[in-house]
């Protein structure tokens, strides 16, 4: 028994590793005072760090991005919402398909997304830039939102809805004091992750932004000269740890008020 | 008071093929305690839903004091629901949930902190105000949603088999507890409940229901020593099938044909014909005798216990008679379960006892 424990044990110590150690090396070679990646390290610094800081596309690149992920994330999770509670409420004809339909971006390879949305967009005359970026990036997390506002959804009285309006309170009241905060631990884990999967997208970001470079097309650029790496290094090592803050943010959220007792709640409304 | 305070004219509702309501007719007094009973499926949920607007008939109309109601949404209608799982809303406190349905009420501060209080009071929840959904017991959820249904007032109270998920002995004290809330503020409710002891010790009127269709609606001792046809004698209570036939009328009383038993003369409260071959006897087990000497009662059978059942309060036995093929139940506060040390008896019946219906 004991020696069962110990193999999975090793299992999981591995599987973790092989998970994180690559990405813990842009930290610890972000503050390594050389401009390669390599061993023995020769020194801490935070010099890369102000070097990073100091480029003004960078600056420019960040704002594109929060711009694009801000605008993409609440799109989709808006669309989301919408598609989620008919899911989750009613059977109708057509519901397989159309649920299918939604998550196909989640499915197909990104790269043949964005041709297809490049193509579309030439053609009908426009300009690449944020815009289709944007676009591209509401297809592309309107999936992952729905995947996260259905598992919040499923499960739901909706005799807390008729109850609403049997006291007196039309749709639109029935939604905004019942249902809008009783789904708001979803709805705000889904705008958290959509806008980090935005962020964090490079495919479509490639194929579409044109001159506007988002802050992963930026990285990517400034990979090509190597003396630039060191800032490089430190950027990433910023974006993992604001990554995974809100990734753990958005996992709190989604689980607020489904644990033990699913009638306890977090977040309280006062009006 | 009003005799038809709510109307409902040839309501209907089908779901696809299914005829959850199937074209019901019928009228609710003001101030009546009215009981919908039935199986679950018969449609008594459905018309409930339907009086609260969330189901539209698919035929016929509803008025409730006089005016049209059918077309109506929920929140127009002033009716109020008291939900079978209660539907508190777990994100605002019991003061916040009462509070709920009266912001549309065009109310001062003043006067929504004095209903609040009062509902509270009524209910008995005093000391509640701050707590939430899941910190409260099944029993005190159930007043809660009976507090935020009654502070708007209504001129009807639904409720949705509210006791079902409570334990026999609170559910006892709540049926108590709800009747005499109902005398004191003389709201019309409709109950609605699948328990047809609950329906009976409650109700001023009950409509036993089945297959979208009443099948009788009438006070609880009609409906219990009346029954229209078999299906309410077998829901309501317990009782022992006989096959009969009808013979000659003498007024207000019939000869019929008891399968193995003979011939007798008994009321005939349904007006059957003569000569027919399909009609049953009813006898509930109370009203029948147990002993173990013979009885001078109309009819007296001597039989054989076949088993028996302790309650408490009275026994039943399952008696085997030569005359009747079926097993008959009797149930006695008299004799217990050790009377009979050789199991032989006799059953005794009163002619007054047996109800004649239509089998169907």
């Amino acid at each position: 028994m004991e020696q069962k424990n110990n193999t999975l044990l090793v299992y999981t110590l591995l599987y973790f590793a092989f998970l994180y150690i690559p990405v813990l090396f842009l930290p610890i070679f972000s503050f390594n005072d050389a401009n390669y990646m390599s061993f023995p390290l020769s020194g801490f610094t935070t010099e890369h760090y102000e070097e990073m800081w100091a480029k003004t596309n960078l600056h420019k690149a960040l704002w594109a991005s929060i711009k694009v992920g801000i605008v993409a994330s609440v799109v989709s999770t808006t669309i989301a919402l919408f598609a989620a509670k008919a899911f989750a409420r009613y059977k109708f004809r057509g519901q397989n398909i159309s649920y299918g339909a939604i998550m196909i971006p989640f499915l197909i390879p990104e790269i043949i997304l964005a041709v297809a949305i490049l193509v579309i967009w030439l053609s009908l005359g426009f300009k690449l830039g944020l815009v289709p970026v944007t676009l591209g990036h509401i297809l592309f997390c309107t999936p992952f939102a729905m995947l996260i506002l259905i598992a919040r959804i499923e499960g739901f009285d909706f005799s807390l809805e008729e109850a609403s309006r049997d006291l007196g309170e039309n749709a639109w009241g029935t939604f905004y004091r019942v249902s809008l905060p009783l789904y708001l631990p979803g709805i705000i884990a889904s705008l958290l992750l959509s806008f980090i999967i935005s962020f964090d997208e490079f495919v479509l970001a490639f194929f579409l932004t044109g001159s506007d470079a988002t802050l992963p097309m930026y990285m990517w650029a400034q990979m090509r000269f190597i003396q630039k790496l060191p800032h490089v290094l430190a950027l990433g090592a910023v974006i993992i740890v604001f990554t995974t803050f809100i990734v753990l943010l958005a996992f709190w959220l989604r689980n607020l008020g489904q644990g033990k007792d699913k009638a306890e709640f977090g977040i309280k409304i006062h009006e | 008071m009003n005799e038809s305070f709510i109307q409902i004219n040839g309501i209907s509702k089908h779901f696809g093929n299914v005829k959850a309501v199937d074209n019901v007719s019928f009228e609710i007094k003001e101030g009546e305690f009215f009981s919908l009973l039935g199986p679950s499926g018969c449609g008594k949920t459905t018309l409930l839903r339907l009086l609260a607007g969330f189901e539209y008939p698919t035929s016929g109309n509803l008025l409730l004091d006089g005016s049209d109601i059918t077309a109506l949404p929920p929140d127009k209608r002033p009716t109020n629901m008291v939900f079978q799982n209660y539907a508190i809303f777990p994100h605002i406190n019991v003061e916040k949930n009462v509070q709920f349905g009266l912001r549309k009420l065009g109310l001062t501060n003043d006067e929504i902190f004095k209903r609040v209080k009062d509902v509270l009071s009524l209910v008995k929840l005093e000391g509640y105000e701050e707590r939430y959904s899941s910190q409260l017991s099944g029993g005190q959820r159930q007043r809660v949603a009976l507090a935020r249904a009654l502070v708007r007032q209504p001129k009807v109270l639904l409720l949705d088999e509210p006791l079902g998920a409570l334990d026999k002995k609170l559910r006892d004290e709540m049926q108590l507890e709800l009747r005499t809330l109902q005398k004191e503020i003389g709201i019309t409710f409709v109950f609605v409940t699948h328990d047809q002891q609950e329906a009976i010790s409650m109700s001023d009127r009950v409509a036993v229901m089945s297959e979208g269709k009443i099948q009788q609606m009438s006070s609880p001792n009609e409906l219990y020593k009346n029954p229209q046809n078999i299906f309410v004698s077998d829901f309501i209570g317990e009782t022992n099938f006989l096959k009969a036939k009808t013979e000659t009328k003498e007024g207000e009383y019939i000869n019929v044909n008891i399968e193995d038993l003979g011939s007798f003369k008994i009321k005939n409260n349904l007006k059957i014909s003569e000569n027919a071959s399909d009609v049953i006897c009813s006898v509930r087990p109370e009203t029948m005798m147990i002993d173990k000497e013979k009885s001078d009662w109309d009819i007296c059978l001597e039989g054989k216990i076949k088993q028996t059942s302790y309650l408490g309060e009275m026994t039943k036995f399952y008696v085997e008679t030569k005359e009747i093929e079926k097993i008959i139940t009797v149930s006695s506060q008299y004799f217990d379960n050790q009377s009979f040390q050789d199991g032989k008896c006799f059953i005794s019946i009163n002619l007054n006892d047996i109800s004649l219906l239509n089998k169907k």
